[in-house]
């Protein structure tokens, strides 16, 4: 009885600071919001609304990644790089985070988790995050996070345990962060610029955003700059998919304009100075996170350096990155361990 | 039999309440927990400029980081240090205790954080951020397993540290970073790697401190690579900077890692630094240390960064040292012991002057120069650091602005 008189004191404070007045009322559900017609669960975009994905996305724990875009009737986005786009204000960033019951037959048997929006109003970014009911017949409102036990079946069958992490309202600001400002991180030319399969056809991103009027001034005769796919070989060398790899996932705070100045350490994908890189650069506050490492990259060693370190260890206050993964990216820890263990010594 | 019958009875119907208090009270616990959580999270993120956001008595299990973010003149204020305990034992994520960040005229006061995984309170881009009777702390024997900082403003203006308590950082207790215009008084540091650390800040005042069996009692850092460069005009004066012989259990690779156990004040290769009216007493491997980043054996990349403490003066302290070796096993405990042996001289200057900053004789330029002067047991060892610690000599009256 307590607990429920608890509750719904929480509920009415917060609904009524949402409807005392403010500037910022968001709808309560995510269907509220149009994006998607027929049954919610199957994620099938409205009229309007462009799905798509990027070369080399953000890992987290292992969820599978549906993103979308709508962006105000009759308007469209420059052509502009390097960088995040700049949308339009009213445009909707979408992305939905789901598991597969088994990773073998992906989106089969979905299990959605959250859906966030980045909404861009008059006042600049606003993140708000959508939690799914376990009928996914609905997703709701949520400031303060969550957590959620789940499992699903690996690429190798393997059955797999994730404690997945939905953050609050503070920690989207966490990464998505330039100079205090909200910000997307994905949408760059350079990460778009690769193949979507459409339900009308395989196209390029791109090409497929110009002609729905989504785009304007992409340039025809201009080579146009394309991230790596961290995982694909084929689209770049080993340096261009692990600098893309670090770009997605720590760059956004390890920026000069990103939560993890303070550092020193700057992972953007045109960085050039060796030790900004952290190429025999020494750590500033790593605390127990060097792991006893005395570099964030000793060339040719990555068990000696703390990046590697950080990337493999489960433990707060020493993983890397702080928010959005409490498992280790395998796949991507091997690709950072050969970039680094096949990197030759500079100095 | 019938009496014992009724007597078991009972004791069985006791003991179905007794499990049924115990299941029922399990979750509600646990429930109670995670709720607190959720509930000052809420608060944090919707309070409104001016709000004062108090926490309860008593002591709470957190497993996430608490933040607030954006906002401006809110106070986090607990029924006191040690009435309202915050423990971060069982965190599962982020990576500190509470995290404040782009705001204004923050005041958090009246709690305690504990055992954060990762620091403890970090507050990054804040212009007036004020910490009153809070304390940090790292329960149990002090370990490489400690979170690093404990109070941790960086990036941040106007900073007040009043009245605080910091214990069993296995980086710095006290640690402000890249910031402009600090006070840090009447608090204390103990079981820390380093007590208190000013590093690349501007303007920071220290006094009336006790920093007591730290590795290194008060730290004052310039280093190189950051955004931040060139800290400065640092005051450190009415402290009690005694007995800071711990050992140092800072994890490999940080900067504090280097510091020698028995340390009092070491000021590396900042400008502008007074000392004064401090006690300093007990330190045994040395009681002042004043150095370059070329003694810490770091390779230095960045061009616009200058490694040599100047303009320092360090005058009208107190300094006793118990007759003994140095207790630090790095290599310039080793290096001044192998000269000294029990007798080590108090201050101890690395020897390296910034060539720049000397005249043709050699002598300082007006105001740039190291000064040590009027202090009760003063003594002081030159150690040739530039030669490879070659020349190490007691230097007791060299170190004025005529040389």
């Amino acid at each position: 009885m307590f607990r429920c008189t608890i509750f719904v004191l929480i509920c009415f404070i917060l609904s009524g600071s949402f409807m005392g007045g403010k500037p910022d009322v968001f709808p309560e559900k995510l269907s509220e919001w149009k994006i998607y017609k027929g049954n919610l669960s199957l994620l099938q975009p409205a009229k309007g609304v462009i799905p798509y994905a990027l070369n080399t996305p953000l890992f987290s724990d292992y969820a599978e990644k549906l993103r979308f875009i709508r962006l105000p009737e009759g308007s469209s986005v420059n052509y502009s790089t390097p960088g995040v786009l700049e949308f339009p204000e009213g445009t909707l960033l979408v992305k939905n985070f789901y598991y597969s019951a088994d990773n073998r037959k992906p989106g089969i048997n979905k299990n959605i988790i959250e859906t966030r929006l980045l909404v861009k109003n008059s006042s600049g970014w606003k993140a708000l995050t959508y939690i799914w009911n376990d009928e996914q017949t609905e997703a709701f409102l949520e400031i303060a996070g969550d957590e959620k036990m789940l499992s699903f079946i690996n690429k190798e069958g393997i059955k797999q345990d994730i404690r997945y992490v939905i953050p609050n309202q503070n920690q989207c600001k966490g990464c998505h962060n330039s100079n205090d400002q909200l910000m997307p991180i994905g949408p760059s030319v350079s990460q778009l610029n690769g193949d979507y399969h459409y339900s009308t056809g395989t196209m390029n991103q791109l090409v497929y955003w110009k002609q729905q009027g989504a785009l304007h001034n992409l340039p025809e005769k201009t080579a146009i700059p394309r991230t790596a796919v961290w995982n694909d070989p084929s689209s770049g060398s080993l340096n261009d998919r692990a600098r893309a790899y670090l770009a997605i996932n720590c760059s956004h705070c390890h920026r000069r304009e990103g939560p993890a100045q303070t550092s020193g350490l700057f992972l953007t994908e045109s960085e050039t100075n060796s030790t900004v890189l952290g190429i025999n650069k020494t750590p500033v506050a790593a605390g127990k996170g060097s792991g006893g490492r005395m570099v964030d990259i000793l060339p040719g060693n990555a068990y000696e350096s703390i990046i590697w370190y950080r990337m493999q260890s489960h433990a707060p206050g020493e993983r890397m990155p702080e928010l959005g993964r409490t498992s280790v990216h395998e796949e991507g820890l091997a690709l950072i361990k050969e970039w680094i263990d096949k990197m030759k010594s500079i100095d | 039999m019938k009496y014992s019958f009724n007597k078991i009875n009972n004791l069985f119907r006791n003991l179905t309440i007794a499990a049924l208090i115990i299941f029922l009270s399990f979750p509600l616990t646990n429930y109670a927990q995670k709720d607190f959580q959720k509930k000052y999270q809420t608060q944090m993120i919707l309070a409104e400029t001016g709000t004062i956001i108090e926490l309860p008595e008593g002591s709470f299990s957190l497993t996430n980081t608490l933040s607030l973010e954006g906002k401006k003149k809110i106070t986090i204020r607990g029924k006191g240090m040690d009435k309202t305990i915050l423990s971060f034992k069982n965190q599962t994520d982020g990576a500190e205790g509470i995290r404040v960040s782009d705001g204004s005229e923050i005041l958090l006061e009246g709690f305690t954080v504990q055992d954060a995984k990762g620091d403890a309170i970090k507050t990054m881009h804040v212009t007036g951020i004020s910490f009153h009777d809070v304390k940090v702390e790292w329960t149990g024997a002090p370990g490489p397993e400690n979170g690093g900082y404990g109070l941790y403003p960086v990036q941040c203006e106007s900073v007040l540290i009043d009245h605080c308590v910091a214990i069993g950082a296995s980086d710095a207790g006290i640690y402000v970073g890249q910031s402009k215009d600090i006070r840090v008084t009447n608090s204390k540091a103990y079981h820390n790697v380093a007590g208190i650390e000013i590093e690349n800040s501007l303007r920071a005042e220290v006094y009336n401190n006790e920093a007591v069996e730290n590795t290194g009692g008060i730290l004052v850092f310039d280093l190189p690579d950051l955004i931040q460069k060139k800290g400065g005009q640092v005051k450190v004066y009415n402290n009690s900077i005694h007995d800071n012989n711990y050992e140092n259990f800072a994890p490999k690779g940080n900067i504090v890692a280097a510091v020698p156990s028995g340390t009092g004040l070491m000021i590396l290769a900042t400008k502008e630094v007074e000392v004064y009216n401090n006690r300093i007493s007990n330190n045994q491997s040395a009681g002042t240390a004043i150095i370059s980043y070329f003694t810490t054996g770091k390779p230095i990349k960045d061009k616009n960064y200058d490694p040599f403490p100047s303009a320092i003066s360090i005058h009208d302290n107190i300094y006793v040292r118990k007759t003994g070796l140095p207790v630090g096993k790095d290599p310039l405990s080793f290096i001044i012991g192998k000269k000294f042996g029990e007798e080590v001289p108090n201050i101890l200057f690395d020897g390296i002057r910034n060539p720049q900053l000397l005249d043709s004789q050699g002598k300082w330029v007006l105001g740039q120069c190291i000064s040590i002067l009027n202090n009760k047991g003063q003594s002081i060892a030159n150690l040739d650091a530039e030669h490879g610690f070659k020349n190490v000599v007691r230097a007791d009256d060299s170190l004025n602005c005529n040389n």
